[in-house]
């Protein structure tokens, strides 16, 4: 390839151990990542794989017991409140259940008006601020007339998930971290959600991080695939690599009890 | 043609809420299913599928309730039995169900045995403990569960073994119907994959003559039933075999759903996905004419100015709730095909 | 908030006990304008006055008089002053001393007295009296006294020099006052209570004590029980640890053993009631606080929450914005609750004589602690406790109430 591809964020031995003595369980494993600018990398995992917890541990929510989480090349630092900010204007996400995604005590436009003082535009005129939230939804294909000074729950799923990457629209960060964004709503809005992330995507050339139990969806969105059972990472490759050609047992079961419908599910084999 | 199993003749079932409201999630409904075959009901949350489900056990409890229609298990009708003649003679010997959180049901402090028990004595007071015994372990082995199981509390075992053992449990009185409402969802593949063997075993063997499976996951119903059934807002959009539901849907909203389906194959990074915008109408006060009009590309003045829109047959046994006859449906279809192609 | 306050109108339980409450927050406060009376005045001399309306009879005897001739004025008379059970025991004496039973009619008075005049001898012996009740017929004798009179009484003033008497006037069988012409007459809808203080006037202040009490003591409770609940459930670690320690030991003691051994400690001096309503305060914050605690430990990890971390929110914003909103319509129910049981402490410490000083302020407690003490259960005088108990438990009726219709507004597993 004739451009070198940055990496972006990247961790070495990373490991989150919950619990003390003989109750504990170890969450994540020496978790290696090398994520490179614009790709698409999902981290495909069944429950219990700990991929939300290395998600959080990403995103700064909670401290890794071990290891090194690098962005940018350098090792991150959120000590303090104010590096924590300032992390978080390169780093965010959206999550599975849009539903608990919102106070619903506020109305949808103080999610929205939150991002544009993120983004130092605080001292705007509100003019300006609604043009840029106008801007925001329109992206997504909803119209801002119709949902200011709504709240949340006057929302449907699919709305309230757009509305989350109108978010990410506003806030522009290096880095997003997709946690099962589609697994709550029904599968007609899912390519709507989809479409508009790449979209996203392509408009600020930022990296996304799919966390994602469904191996199918990882395969049709991603470049990267990174495959985690236990805590631990079993298989990495290019997304052709690892779902056409899987080397891990773990992959290669994982992918043979999905049910197909082109091929032949082999029931056989459990 | 064998004999039939469940018929089910213009069925509407409505919820009432809190404020007396009325909203009917299932809208004359009839659909037919043979011995020895299996119905698919797929559509989006909120399009009746469950209701459907729970309407078809002819035992309805507030706030649902039966409006009107009848239901055919094997010729008897249950609509028109009481609450209590359909418990005792209906419910678990001639349908069984299974809803989603099945294995939750099962109380923590009995053995599994003592499940079986229940069901058994329910309808035979005499039998023995050993008798009963015997009967369990010999379905669980011919469905492939460990008879280790039965002396087991439901905490000792696995999600995925928890709601197998139920769908065992619940098929013990060998029910002509079973209807199975996503009973595998909350699940791992593996164990998704481990339901989805013994349902199918269950048919197989002969423990229950017709099924019904509901799912939302398409690529799932189409590895299980013989025939598929889309909902959409109440009613029936489109009925047709599964190969014909997912290779070649007639009606538009079949169109789109079919067109989302997500599988780990190779050449679908080629494919893309369609969606439908918008979200299905608030049955309290659905639209007149047809329902998914709102949100259809081929939506024309007569689809809302009709009272409503006929189910129409076509060849083969299957039908479709729209007014675009059949091959100008497929051309716009192809058309379309082809211009993405070109993109 | 307006749909939610719309919502909890329509629960039926709330509304109920809200009026009710209401309707007593509205008499302590208007009734005190009305009647600018201490409530600790002591005006009656004696104890246990009985409810009702007393009329000066020195001023009705000087107040203009009239003449009503009333057919059953004289029977009247008679039967306030002769009761049934006065007739029947006479009856039951005439017929020991020998009389037919048949031949006595107890309800023509005249004819009664009559055989009662001719026969009875407080010498004679009856078979199976005894001297209780011997000394009853001594005394019911001697009322019998001019009951038949038709005449009236006179007046008499007494001379200051000789200690005469010179009559100054008549008072006639038929002469009548009109009660808005006596000058002086009080109402005592309630009675006295033993130490001759209007009981009515006392519940009213006492009530409106009591309240203030629980409120404060409600309000202290839940602020402490919510800091440490939401510092405990928010903070986590070793904040936590050390919180939950601490209301695990409150748990264990029996809070009111505490508050009776706090009390006890603190002296009759220096107990007023604010004093009390703090130290119910002190003992009564642990549910609330593990409450608190539960409900945010399983918001704190809601994506709401993590979304607004996300956004920079400081942790002080994060509680205030984020997680105190979903958590107001629990305190507010914890809030009554409290309120309530506080209320039902002060009067449990009040009846020990542990309640506030006695010589500021009445209580409903102390109100229940004065009546046990002058035996006012022993001697019937239900005026004395019964309205005092009525209020304590109307008031904790009314916020349970509230309270049941709150928690089913909030929370739609209850709803119907």
């Amino acid at each position: 390839m004739a451009i070198t591809k940055q990496i972006c964020l990247s961790t070495s031995g990373l490991t989150k151990i919950f619990g003390f003595g003989r109750r504990q369980t170890v969450a994540v494993d020496h978790v290696d990542l090398n994520l490179y600018e614009g790709e698409v990398v999902s981290i495909v995992g069944e429950s219990g794989s700990g991929k939300t917890t290395l998600a959080k541990i990403l995103l700064g929510l909670i401290n890794e017991t071990a290891g090194d989480v690098f962005f940018q090349g350098q090792k991150r630092d959120i000590s303090s409140h104010q590096k924590r900010q300032e992390y978080w204007r390169n780093i965010q996400a959206i999550f599975q259940d849009p539903f608990s995604s919102y106070n619903i005590f506020n109305k949808i436009d103080s999610v929205l008006l939150d991002c544009i003082n993120m983004r130092g535009g605080r001292g705007l005129a509100r003019a300006a601020k609604v043009e840029l939230m106008r801007e925001a939804c329109s992206f997504v294909n909803l119209k801002f007339e119709e949902l200011t000074n709504k709240y949340p729950f006057e929302l449907s799923g699919g709305q309230m998930q757009r509305l989350m990457i109108a978010r990410i629209f506003l806030l522009k960060p290096k880095i997003l971290i997709a946690d099962e964004p589609t697994s709550m709503i029904d599968a007609c809005s899912r390519a709507t959600i989809l479409d508009e992330l790449m979209k996203l995507r392509d408009e600020i050339k930022m990296t996304i991080i799919f966390i994602t139990h469904d191996i199918g969806l990882a395969y049709y969105v991603s470049d990267q695939v990174y495959i985690m059972e236990r805590g631990k990472i079993v298989e990495s490759g290019s997304a052709d690599e690892v779902i056409l050609r899987p080397r891990a047992a773990y992959t290669q079961r994982l992918i043979s009890d999905v049910p197909k419908i082109h091929e032949e599910w082999d029931l056989s084999t459990v | 043609m064998g004999k039939t199993m469940l018929e089910v003749r213009e069925l509407t079932t409505k919820y009432v809420t809190r404020y007396r409201e009325n909203v009917y999630a299932v809208d004359h409904v009839s659909l037919k299913v043979e011995e020895g075959r299996s119905l698919g009901i797929a559509g989006e949350s909120g399009c009746g599928k469950s209701t459907l489900a729970l309407s078809l056990m002819g035992y309805y409890f507030p706030p649902l309730h039966y409006t009107s229609g009848q239901i055919l298990i094997d010729g008897r009708d249950i609509s028109a039995m009481s609450p209590d003649d359909v418990r005792k003679s209906v419910l678990g010997a001639e349908i069984a169900y299974i809803p989603q959180a099945a294995m939750n049901a099962l109380n923590p402090t009995q053995k599994v045995i003592h499940f079986i028990e229940d069901v058994i004595r329910a309808h035979d007071l005499y039998i023995t403990k050993k008798d009963i015994y015997e009967r369990a372990r010999k379905l669980f082995e011919t469905l492939g569960l460990p008879a280790a199981v039965l002396q087991k509390y439901p905490v000792e075992l696995s999600g995925g073994m928890k709601q197998r053992t139920v769908i065992a449990i619940s098929v013990m009185l060998f029910p002509k119907v079973l209807i199975a409402d996503e009973p595998s969802s909350a699940l791992d593949v593996t164990s998704q994959k481990m339901v989805i063997k013994m349902l199918r075993q269950l048919m197989e063997v002969g423990f229950v003559s017709a099924m019904i499976f509901i799912t939302h996951e398409l690529p799932l119903l189409y590895n299980v039933t013989d025939d598929i059934m889309v909902m959409y807002a109440g009613q029936i959009v489109e009925k047709a075999t599964s190969e014909e539901a997912v290779f070649d849907p007639l009606h538009p909203y079949s169109k789109g759903l079919m067109g989302s389906i997500i599988v780990p194959e190779q050449g679908l990074r080629d494919v893309k996905l369609t969606a439908i915008p918008g979200v299905p109408p608030n049955l309290k006060n659905p639209p007149t004419g047809c329902r998914f009009a709102e949100r259809c590309k081929y939506v024309m003045k007569e689809c809302t100015s009709l009272p409503s829109i006929p189910l129409q047959e076509v060849s083969g046994g299957r039908s479709y709730r729209c007014l675009i006859p059949e091959a100008e449906l497929r051309e716009l279809y192809a058309r379309e095909a082809h211009s993405h192609g070109h993109h | 908030m307006q749909h939610t306050l719309r919502q909890i109108f329509r629960s039926g339980k709330f509304v109920v006990g809200f009026s009710i409450f209401a309707a007593i927050l509205l008499i302590v406060t208007i009734y005190p304008l009305l009647v600018r009376e201490s409530p600790l005045t002591i005006i009656g001399q004696g104890t246990f006055f009985p409810p009702g309306i007393y009329v000066s009879v020195y001023d009705s005897l000087t107040s203009p008089r009239y003449t009503l001739q009333l057919d059953d004025a004289a029977a009247k008379r008679l039967a306030s002053r002769l009761s049934d059970d006065d007739r029947l025991a006479m009856k039951e004496w005439l017929v020991g001393a020998g009389l037919l039973e048949s031949e006595i009619d107890t309800t023509d008075t005249a004819r009664l007295l009559g055989l009662w005049e001719a026969t009875y001898d407080p010498a004679k012996r009856i078979p199976g009296l005894t001297n209780a009740k011997r000394n009853y017929y001594v005394r019911l004798d001697a009322s019998l006294d001019g009951l038949l009179a038709t005449e009236g009484l006179s007046l008499a003033t007494k001379d200051p020099q000789t200690g005469a008497l010179i009559e100054t006037g008549q008072v006639a069988q038929t002469d009548y006052a009109n009660v808005s012409q006596v000058a002086n007459l009080r109402v005592l809808a309630l009675g006295t209570d033993n130490f001759g203080r209007d009981v009515l006037t006392e519940l009213v202040t006492a009530t409106g004590v009591s309240l203030q009490i629980g409120i404060v003591a409600g309000l202290v409770a839940t602020l402490i029980g919510l800091t440490l609940g939401l510092l405990a459930g928010y903070v986590g670690g070793l904040v936590d640890d050390v919180i939950t320690f601490v209301t695990n030991l409150f748990i264990v003691i029996p809070s009111f053993v505490l508050l009776i051994l706090i009390s006890f400690s603190i002296g009759q001096e220096q107990r007023g009631a604010f004093t009390i309503a703090v130290v119910i305060g002190l003992t009564g914050w642990v549910w609330t606080a593990r409450a608190v605690r539960a409900q945010v430990i399983s918001l704190r990890n809601r994506d709401h929450v993590n979304l607004s971390k996300l956004s920079g929110h400081s942790i002080f914003r994060i509680i205030v914005a984020d997680i105190l909103p979903y958590i107001a319509s629990y305190v507010v129910m914890a809030l009554i609750l409290q309120i309530s049981s506080a209320i039902l402490a002060e009067a449990g410490l009040s009846i020990l004589g542990l309640g506030p000083r006695t010589t500021d302020v009445p209580t409903l407690g102390q109100m229940m602690n004065w009546a046990f003490i002058y035996q006012a259960y022993i001697l019937g005088k239900w005026w004395a406790y019964l309205p005092a108990l009525a209020a304590i438990a109307l008031v904790s009726f009314s916020m349970n109430l509230m309270n049941t219709g709150l928690d089913q507004v909030f929370n739609p597993a209850l709803r119907e």
